[in-house]
């Protein structure tokens, strides 16, 4: 078989001018595949770690920041969360399934890496439009590749997102995002300790799954994507259970020094990682590591990323321990490694030396890459134009209807219910109101979970847009009554070599670095996917904000949608004309332009203090956040949801249109028993927070009074069935 | 060395649901002619020096690779 | 007074055994262990419990490979001299593979996962597993299913139906059974059945994560609960 170039293996010439350099000799083919795989994009992060300093990343609550597997805080009860979000794009565009299945499967080990259980599972998912073919059948694929792998492994899936936009047709992103609990003083991490301790390779053989997998996640998909299809790794959530079940076992009888999953340059990079982190070194023994091909040669062991596989390292003296555990689970379990104090990853096979590479250089010794900023030359023109031709308001029901059978508004419960989201007796609710909630037994605590991102206001304007994604997933979390108390972010963007996408990424981490600041919630763990591009064609600057809540009393947590007929609602927040980026401008005109919705960060930490303080003293008994669609969409969830109408009234300056669908921000709709209203209102301007009188729940309409009613049928079966029809066979 | 190849149906009367979903899509793609489709597996098993009898075969069919209640199944043995 | 003992095996990739053990221990504290797949003799129990999950990653076919687990020939044993057993989804899929239960579960008519809280008829309230609910009472519980569509020939479902042996059918809300009330296509629209001798229960739904109002729906609690009585009443 021919050797590849550095070229075709995707370093450049100062990488590789560099890995001489640290060599002081020319590498091999195995030390260059090494190199390879682990200066990858993805692998490395080349292109994004200076911008990632820009995260506050530590707090009060904060046991573990970005470094590690996954991020941790602290929830008391001597408990604490292990939280990640990771992208799995490229291969989910080639083969759906198995991309989507094993990106669940990857983020589950990087969280079970932490010694961690998994309690739950969310995903962020963006394609193109559902009305092309090719589109329905990745969307199809992904779904039940995440439920296949999710349902089969038995953690629930309990909350998501999914969008559709034209940017995203060719390159489609998967985001999946897992959390777990551990006891505080049973946290692992993943630096190697103990000169002599063992490393383990527990689980599936090696073979030949993702050669280069992690080089194909850093570049661009074009027509020879296809052929390079066999790079797709296949998942098997079986062995992912009884893999997770030995190691949580092993854990608990204390067998484990340090844990790391193998995902992206497999053994290569969790050998490497593994020396790295606890400055020491590593010697591998190929001889001993078990595969499914037996041809395969050394560089093709050592980047494999076949599946389910976890490096445990052990003292020798529980090596037999080890092995006990795992032969009860009926997995494979071999000792491939050990811990050396040369600070170098070693590679053996049968006692021939095959490669030798400082671990740490490997690690952290990327050139910087020579990346410029610009704005695109299109951005201004993009922003300066901002007319949105309304229709007459004779069409404002029939707009509402369109509304909310678009594909980004309607329900999701096409997806969802194809989620096992109730395994484990902890999910509280259906997982179509803004977060989920997990009790967490044996307190009185809930954890409140969401995921969100808007790709289209980043385009328009990518620091605001930052803003917003982290604003509005912390908004979201606090309509549940949960206040927040970390983020795992997964930013999703073009090519960073072109100065225009490496600008979006600039401003995008500004923003939400500043919203992150101002709103006090640290970035503790996440993942960059770079390169999503189609023919030179770039997705929106996409960064998805995953993120993570505490509600102390779980008995007080809050639901959107409405409850009693004769509770009166109210608008908390203030509506401006903002429809450039919304909902609205995408279904009258077909495209996105003008500036995005404004943010106020102040006044958005207003509206978070005032509901968490309405939750808390029992005062409203439903809260929704206001985001795409306006309060149209809003309102008409609250109803259908809830199964009752409502009779509401706009009092307002602007245009019927603009008032029902504009996206203004910091903006809550809320609904609480009459009696309350005083002490609401008093509560309200407490906080200085807005606060308009709506209308009052009631009836089986949804009537907005001198513009149109809606019979709560009609709009149910315009919200349910767009996706079931959609998708029919 | 020898292979078995083993082919699983659903039996005739079992409702068979990926069966209709697919006649229907082929139908949609323009294949009008197609009346039935049932769909089954594809059971391949390598069979090291041994015992090779059809009874033997057939025991392994029925006791584990198949459901007898809903399934049918027929083999060939091949050379390695 | 007695106190009903209870197993549930966990097989692997059972993954609903955590879900059921909390809900018999915490929620109703009865005496309640684990019984890992390899251990030959289940012991002194008044009921068995095949809980849901993915047991040998539902490969083959679901419950295929997991009926010949080391265990089950005591649970065969056990069930065939009148032990209570209970089969929860994928453990309703060993028994019917066992050959415990007549008929087959295959995959759901719309070829989807379906999780979704249905509601039930009771249909039999004169068994160990019924007995604290009405005749007739609808009831609600959660499905997650790929694989819940119970077949059978026709003599089967007619033996099934003069025998009183199917306990919980498919409804909508009245307690009305149709097609639309039918999530995965289950002939006669059969969630649960009996054995003739009336110890062994298979169902669909699951029970276990229906024993809290909060989570969805407290009603599974009346499947267990009857359990737990009729041991006691009956030890």
């Amino acid at each position: 078989m021919k050797e590849k170039s550095y070229e075709e293996l995707g370093l450049n010439k100062p990488e590789y001018e560099r890995i001489v350099e640290i060599l002081g000799r020319e590498p091999n083919y195995l030390e260059l595949n090494i190199f390879a795989a682990m200066w990858s994009e993805h692998c490395s992060y080349k292109s994004s770690k200076d911008l990632l300093k820009m995260f506050p990343n530590s707090g009060p609550a904060i046991l573990q920041g970005p470094g590690e597997n996954a991020g941790i805080f602290d929830i008391g009860d001597g408990l604490a969360v292990a939280m990640k979000i990771e992208s799995h794009n490229h291969p989910s565009a080639v083969e759906p399934y198995q991309g989507a299945a094993t990106g669940v499967g990857g983020i589950i080990r990087d969280i079970v890496a932490m010694g961690a259980r998994p309690i739950a599972l969310l995903n962020s998912l963006r394609f193109g439009s559902l009305d092309r073919p090719r589109v329905r059948y990745l969307f199809d694929g992904v779904v039940a590749g995440i439920a296949g792998f999710g349902n089969c492994i038995g953690i629930p899936t309990i909350a998501g997102e999914v969008y559709f936009e034209d940017s995203y047709e060719g390159n489609p992103l998967i985001n999946a995002m897992c959390v777990g609990i551990v006891e505080k003083d049973k946290i692992l991490k993943s630096g190697a300790k103990g000169i002599g301790n063992v490393a383990v390779l527990v689980g599936s053989a090696t073979g030949r799954d993702g050669m280069h997998g992690a080089a194909f996640a850093s570049e661009e998909l074009d027509e020879k994507s296809e052929e390079r299809r066999p790079s797709v790794q296949v998942g098997d959530p079986f062995m992912g259970k009884l893999v997770m079940e030995a190691c949580l076992e092993m854990l608990e009888r204390g067998l484990i020094v340090s844990l790391q999953d193998m995902g992206a340059a497999g053994i290569t990079s969790s050998t490497s990682e593994m020396a790295a982190k606890g400055s020491m070194g590593i010697d591998v023994h190929l001889e001993n590591i078990v595969l499914r091909e037996l041809s395969m040669l050394p560089y093709e062991i050592m980047v494999s990323e076949s599946q389910e596989r976890m490096l445990v390292l052990t003292k020798p003296q529980d090596l037999g321990k080890v092995y006990e555990v795992c032969a009860r689970w009926g997995v494979s379990a071999n000792a491939i490694a050990e811990v050396t104090d040369n600070g170098r990853l070693k590679v053996f096979k049968n006692g021939e030396l095959l490669a030798d590479i400082p671990a740490v250089d490997l690690m952290k010794g990327t050139p910087k890459p020579d990346l410029r900023s610009e704005p695109p030359s299109w951005q201004h023109e993009l922003n300066s134009r901002s007319e949105i031709d309304l229709l007459p308001i004779s069409e404002i029901k029939t707009v509402f209807l369109k509304m909310l059978s678009s594909t980004n508004n309607c329900s999701k419960q096409w997806v969802y219910s194809q989620y096992d989201y109730v395994i484990g007796t902890n999910t509280i609710g259906l997982p179509s109101a803004d977060s989920a909630v997990i009790r967490i037994k044996g307190t009185n605590k809930a954890l409140a979970f969401k995921v969100d991102g808007n790709g289209g206001y980043c385009y328009l304007d990518p620091y605001v847009g930052g803003q917003i994604a982290v604003a509005e997933a912390v908004r979201n979390l606090v309509v549940r009554g949960a206040r927040p108390v970390a983020i795992t972010d997964c930013l999703n963007f073009g090519n960073p070599e072109k100065p225009e996408i490496y600008w979006q990424m600039e401003n995008c981490v500004s923003g939400m670095a500043d919203a992150c600041r101002k709103l006090h919630v640290p970035i503790i763990s996440g993942n960059v996917s770079l390169y999503n591009e189609s023919f030179g064609d770039p997705i929106y600057p996409t960064p998805v904000v995953g993120i993570a809540g505490l509600i102390d009393d779980a008995d007080l947590h809050q639901t959107p949608q409405f409850k009693n007929a004769g509770d009166v609602i109210y608008i908390l927040g203030n509506t401006q004309a903002e429809l450039c980026g919304s909902e609205l401008q995408k279904l009258l005109m077909g495209e996105i332009y003008g500036l995005c919705p404004r943010i106020d960060l102040q006044k958005e930490r207003a509206l978070h203090d005032c509901l968490l303080s309405l939750i808390k003293n029992r005062l409203i008994r439903s809260a929704h956040d206001i985001s795409e669609g306006g309060i149209a969409l809003a309102i008409a969830e609250c109803c259908i949801i809830g199964n009752i109408g409502a009779e509401v009234k706009a009092e307002s300056n602007l245009n019927a249109y603009e008032f029902l669908y504009s996206e203004s921000q910091s903006r809550a709709l809320v609904s609480l028993r009459p009696e309350n209203e005083e002490q609401f209102l008093e509560q309200c301007s407490r906080f200085s927070m807005s606060a308009h009188r709506f209308g009052t729940v009631g009836g089986s309409r949804i009537s907005i009074a001198g513009l149109f009613e809606v019979e709560l049928k009609e709009a149910a079966e315009a919200w349910h069935m767009t996706l079931p029809k959609k998708m029919e066979v | 060395m020898k292979r078995v190849l083993i082919y699983v149906t659903p039996k005739a009367e079992i409702l068979d649901p990926a069966g209709l979903a697919t006649q229907k899509a082929l139908k949609n793609l323009g294949y009008d002619n197609v009346n039935e489709v049932r769909i089954g597996k594809y059971i391949h098993l390598t069979l090291d020096d041994g015992d090779y009898s059809d009874a033997k075969i057939s025991e392994m069919c029925d006791r584990l690779l198949t459901n007898p209640i809903i399934e049918d199944y027929f083999f060939e043995v091949v050379d390695g | 007074m007695v106190n009903p003992k209870l197993g549930i095996v966990v097989f692997p990739g059972s993954n609903c055994d955590v879900d059921c053990y909390y809900a018999l221990k915490s929620v109703l504290k009865a005496d309640v262990r684990f019984i890992w797949h390899q251990e030959p003799v289940i012991g002194d129990l008044d009921c068995v419990i095949l809980p849901g999950g993915f047991s040998y990653g539902d490969y083959l076919r679901c419950g295929s490979i997991a009926r010949f687990s080391p265990v089950m020939d005591d649970v065969i044993k056990f069930a065939e001299s009148g032990g209570l057993v209970l089969g929860i989804c994928n453990g309703f899929q060993t028994l019917t593979e066992a050959h415990l239960l007549p008929g087959a579960l295959i995959r759901n008519r719309g070829l989807k996962f379906i999780c979704e809280f249905i509601h039930l008829r009771v249909e039999n309230n004169k068994t160990p597993f019924t007995m604290n609910f009405e005749n007739g009472q609808v009831i609600k519980l959660v499905i997650k299913h790929n694989e819940g569509n119970y077949q059978a020939n026709d003599s089967v479902i007619s033996e099934l139906k003069s025998s009183d042996q199917v306990l919980l059918r498919y409804c909508d809300e009245d307690g009305n059974t149709g097609d639309g009330a039918n999530p995965n296509g289950a002939k006669d629209n059969i969630a649960g059945i009996i054995n003739k001798n009336g110890n062994i229960f298979g169902l669909m739904p699951h029970p276990e994560n229906c024993c809290e109002a909060v989570l969805g729906s407290g009603d599974g609690m009346g499947i267990f609960s009857s359990i737990i009585d009729y041991i006691r009443e009956n030890r």
